[in-house]
């Protein structure tokens, strides 16, 4: 049943479903972040030039993760000092660079794209980075460093005078999504075999944000919820496949207005 | 006895308004310390900036005899200095006794590796927090109302939520401003008795108030300010008969604790 | 020869300008960071276009036609997608995921009605050359300046002398004090964003008049660099629109003279990230007609 096709489609819900994930995270310590397709973007890259080069996947994976993570940190540290409208911005214009970047980079084929990239990506692994990001944020919201997150959230003058460190919590919270973007990137790479920057540009990053707000950024099933119904969503209904983007703006319209909170139910999963 | 917080010559103004000027005080370990004054005299400032909230514009800031003005709130709560707030800053996504155990934040985890451990469930220190915090919430008597969401609490019980979450973090220095705004007179009795209790666990307060009666009762020493000034500092009775102090109330509170008695 | 390239940065720079002073102006009175601005300022550019296909009418036409096209466009932005938001108020969120969403519409739907490809946008205007001083300057360039230059000054004196303006002032200082002014806050939300739209259809029309060519996606690409204007000049600040975008059109321009040309773009980017870094505040303090 998951042959061909239909696997093909599970697993860009899969790639969805981590992209998703990648910017709840930093959602949830209030950082909004409009350029996880930026980081993306280095993972997808990194690893396709690595595996060209002969690296085995899982490295290259790894690397695409740590690149992304190490590219999460650098955005992070200029969003530290800035209040939340400009950390929108300033992630905004990390994408916007990256996306300009990689069409001028010539070495990774510039404005062409880089083609010829192995299609080493398979179901059970997209399946296994799903199940490790599902028992991830399961279990960061049970430890210290959730309850932070949330903390920093609601109210970081708050939470700095409980002595909660500001800096390595929101760090840590940019460079985990952006690890996570770079892993997904390198799945993506090697399921589409070419890459281009205008594939990583804005509307990845928004798309980002239709899976967790469609899902609910308070529930940590959100991102996933809302990324496999948004793959599927063109699978379903022909018309859609045509107007995708059309759709999903008017549906990101539509939840703005009657369910900012998403369509599951705000599982606060706090225990007593 | 070296005191546990010296405060010394400390300035602190916003745009041309001078908050606070060249304001000095000393707390001794142990004691409760009152700090009161009219409206706008500059307490609440005064706690921002010694709990690391503001920075003053010049003095020294000495805890147990360490300078440490300049650094940041989390640090100065590392140090032993936790403070409620005027208006209550409670998490409201979290829980009431996930909101007690971010006060702990800073104590978790001691051992290397200690965020692997619990992030696999293998660890310690999550269960303990947890029953450390229960063991708070027990003392400022909320247990009763564990099941409740921070905002379904009454004020008054919030207020006491923000001291739980304070006092988990196992400070030397507790800074409350304004702990019985609002609070009716059975409510102040309980706080009375919390005071108490606090200092009895070898906790110095620093109390920012209104309440005289409160103040009166509960305190060892009382700094008055007024317009950014210290004007008075000294046990309770003499600040009752302070002439300056009694001016600078004088149609600001109806309190009959603050007169001599006849 | 660096005054002409000081020319161009300036024409460039005020289109800029335009369509920052828009952006700048709804978060000033709206606190809302209008991400699908960019789009409006691409639909007024194609509704400029259709007049001169349709009519065969000239430049002037082309403005009036842009600039109507996309503050109804705009308009109709703030009655469906924001209106309700405003009205509900229970999410800080909510406002931005709309704007993402009416930005991916608006640039399906051009793309769908003008096709993916640049398309020309007729205009002899670039052909007509004038000679003023030691400039050369095309009639386009002469143009897009007095058209801006008019239109900012319409814009001052419409924020600082006009009631509305005046309403819009008080409205971005506090919503809730102004409601109790007896302002009515629904109509100086719709008149702002009518303003700034048309602000920005103007711009996308001189764009049009002076590249000859317009597509679906010019609209993010001018909204990031918007959005770069107004954090340079800061946030809310009409003057540090107008400013920030001179800066940014001069610093671009200077940039492909003597730089590399294809980092033109990374250019608007990279400043706006030196500022955040730096200056977050921006040039000028926030303040309408300040």
């Amino acid at each position: 049943m998951f042959e061909g096709y239909w696997a093909s489609v599970a697993i860009f819900a899969g790639i969805n479903c981590l992209m998703g994930v990648s910017l709840y995270i930093p959602l949830s310590a209030g950082l909004i972040s409009l350029g996880q397709g930026g980081f993306m973007a280095i993972g997808a890259y990194l690893s396709a030039v690595l595996t060209k080069a002969g690296v085995p996947f899982a490295a290259a994976l790894a690397a695409g993760g740590l690149a992304g993570a190490a590219a999460g940190f650098l955005v992070g540290l200029p969003a530290l000092r800035i209040r939340g409208i400009f950390v929108m911005i300033l992630t905004l214009g990390f994408g916007a660079i990256v996306r300009v970047f990689f069409s001028n980079y010539e070495p990774t084929g510039g404005a062409s794209g880089l083609g010829g990239i192995p299609p080493l990506t398979e179901l059970w692994q997209v399946a296994a980075a799903n199940l490790l990001a599902v028992i991830a944020v399961y279990r960061i919201r049970r430890v210290r460093l959730g309850r932070a997150l949330i903390a920093v959230d609601q109210d970081d003058t708050a939470a700095e005078a409980m002595g909660i460190n500001l800096t390595r919590t929101k760090l840590l919270a940019f460079s985990l999504g952006a690890m996570i973007a770079g892993v997904a990137g390198g799945f993506y790479a090697h399921q589409a075999l070419f890459i281009d920057a205008e594939q990583f540009d804005f509307s990845r990053s928004a798309l980002a944000f239709l899976y967790v707000i469609l899902g609910g950024a308070a529930n940590p099933f959100g991102p996933f919820f809302g990324a496999i119904a948004v793959t599927l969503l063109p699978e379903v209904l022909r018309f859609v496949q045509e107007w995708r983007m059309t759709v999903f703006g008017l549906l990101l319209v539509a939840l703005a207005i009657w369910r900012p909170s998403g369509l599951l139910p705000g599982l606060q999963l706090w225990r007593r | 006895m070296t005191p546990i917080l010296v405060i010394e010559h400390i300035s602190r103004r916003f745009g041309g308004y001078l908050a606070l000027e060249d304001v000095c005080c000393e707390i001794v370990p142990g004691s409760v310390h009152a700090l009161i004054g009219p409206n706008g005299a500059g307490k609440t400032t005064l706690l921002n900036i010694i709990s690391g909230t503001l920075r003053p514009d010049s003095g020294r800031l000495l805890f147990a005899g360490m300078p440490y003005a300049g650094r940041r709130a989390d640090q100065i709560l590392a140090m032993g200095i936790a403070r409620n707030f005027q208006q209550t800053r409670l998490f409201g996504g979290l829980s009431i006794i996930e909101n007690v155990m971010i006060g702990a934040h800073s104590r978790m985890y001691e051992r290397p590796f200690a965020s692997a451990l619990e992030f696999f469930g293998l660890g310690h220190s999550e269960q303990s927090a947890r029953t450390e915090a229960l063991k708070t919430i027990q003392f400022v008597g909320l247990s009763a109302k564990l099941a409740a969401r921070p905002d379904q609490l009454t004020l008054s019980d919030q207020r006491r939520l923000e001291v739980a979450r304070a006092l988990a973090s196992k400070p030397r220095l507790l800074l409350l401003d304004e702990p019985a705004a609002g609070m009716n007179p059975t409510e102040l009795a309980e706080l009375s008795k919390l005071i108490e209790r606090i200092k009895s666990s070898g906790v110095t307060l620093l109390l920012v108030e209104h309440h005289m009666r409160l103040i009166m009762a509960v305190s060892d020493r009382i700094t008055v300010l007024s317009a950014g000034k210290v004007i008075a500092d000294g046990p309770p009775a003499s600040i009752q008969r302070d002439p300056q102090v009694i001016a600078a109330y004088l149609g600001q509170s109806d309190e009959p604790a603050l007169h001599p008695q006849h | 020869m660096l005054a002409q390239q000081l020319a161009n940065g300036v024409m460039l720079g005020s289109t800029y300008a335009l369509v920052a002073i828009g952006y700048t102006l709804i978060f000033g009175v709206l606190r809302l960071l209008h991400l699908a601005h960019g789009e409006v300022f691409m639909v007024g550019a194609f509704a400029g276009l259709q007049v001169v296909l349709l009519w065969h009418l000239g430049p002037v036409a082309a403005l009036i036609g842009g600039l109507a096209g996309a503050a109804v466009v705009g308009m109709a932005i703030e009655l469906l997608a924001f209106r309700p938001i405003r009205k509900r108020g229970n999410s800080h969120l909510a406002p931005i995921v709309s704007t993402i969403g009416i930005g991916l519409v608006l640039q399906e739907l051009a793309t769908k009605f003008f096709g993916a490809e640049q398309t020309a946008f007729p205009s002899d205007l670039q052909s007509r050359t004038y000679h003023i001083a030691f400039l050369t300057v095309t009639g386009a360039q002469v143009f897009i300046v007095a058209t801006a230059g008019v239109s900012m000054i319409a814009l001052q004196q419409f924020v600082t002398r006009t009631r509305y303006g005046m309403a819009m002032r008080a409205t971005s200082e506090s919503i809730v004090v102004a409601s109790a002014l007896g302002i009515n806050v629904d109509r100086v939300c719709l008149v702002t964003f009518g303003v700034a739209s048309a602000l920005a259809g103007i711009a996308g029309v001189l764009v049009g008049l002076n590249f000859n060519a317009i597509s679906p996606f010019m609209g993010f690409d001018m909204g990031v660099k918007a959005m770069a204007v107004i954090v340079i000049g800061g946030l809310g600040s009409i003057y540090g629109a107008m400013v920030g975008g001179l800066i940014l059109g001069i610093a671009e321009v200077f940039s492909v003279a003597y730089l590399q040309s294809s980092l033109r773009d990374a250019f608007a980017f990279g400043l706006m990230i030196l500022v955040l870094v730096i200056r977050p505040r921006g040039l000028f303090r926030t303040g309408m007609g300040r």
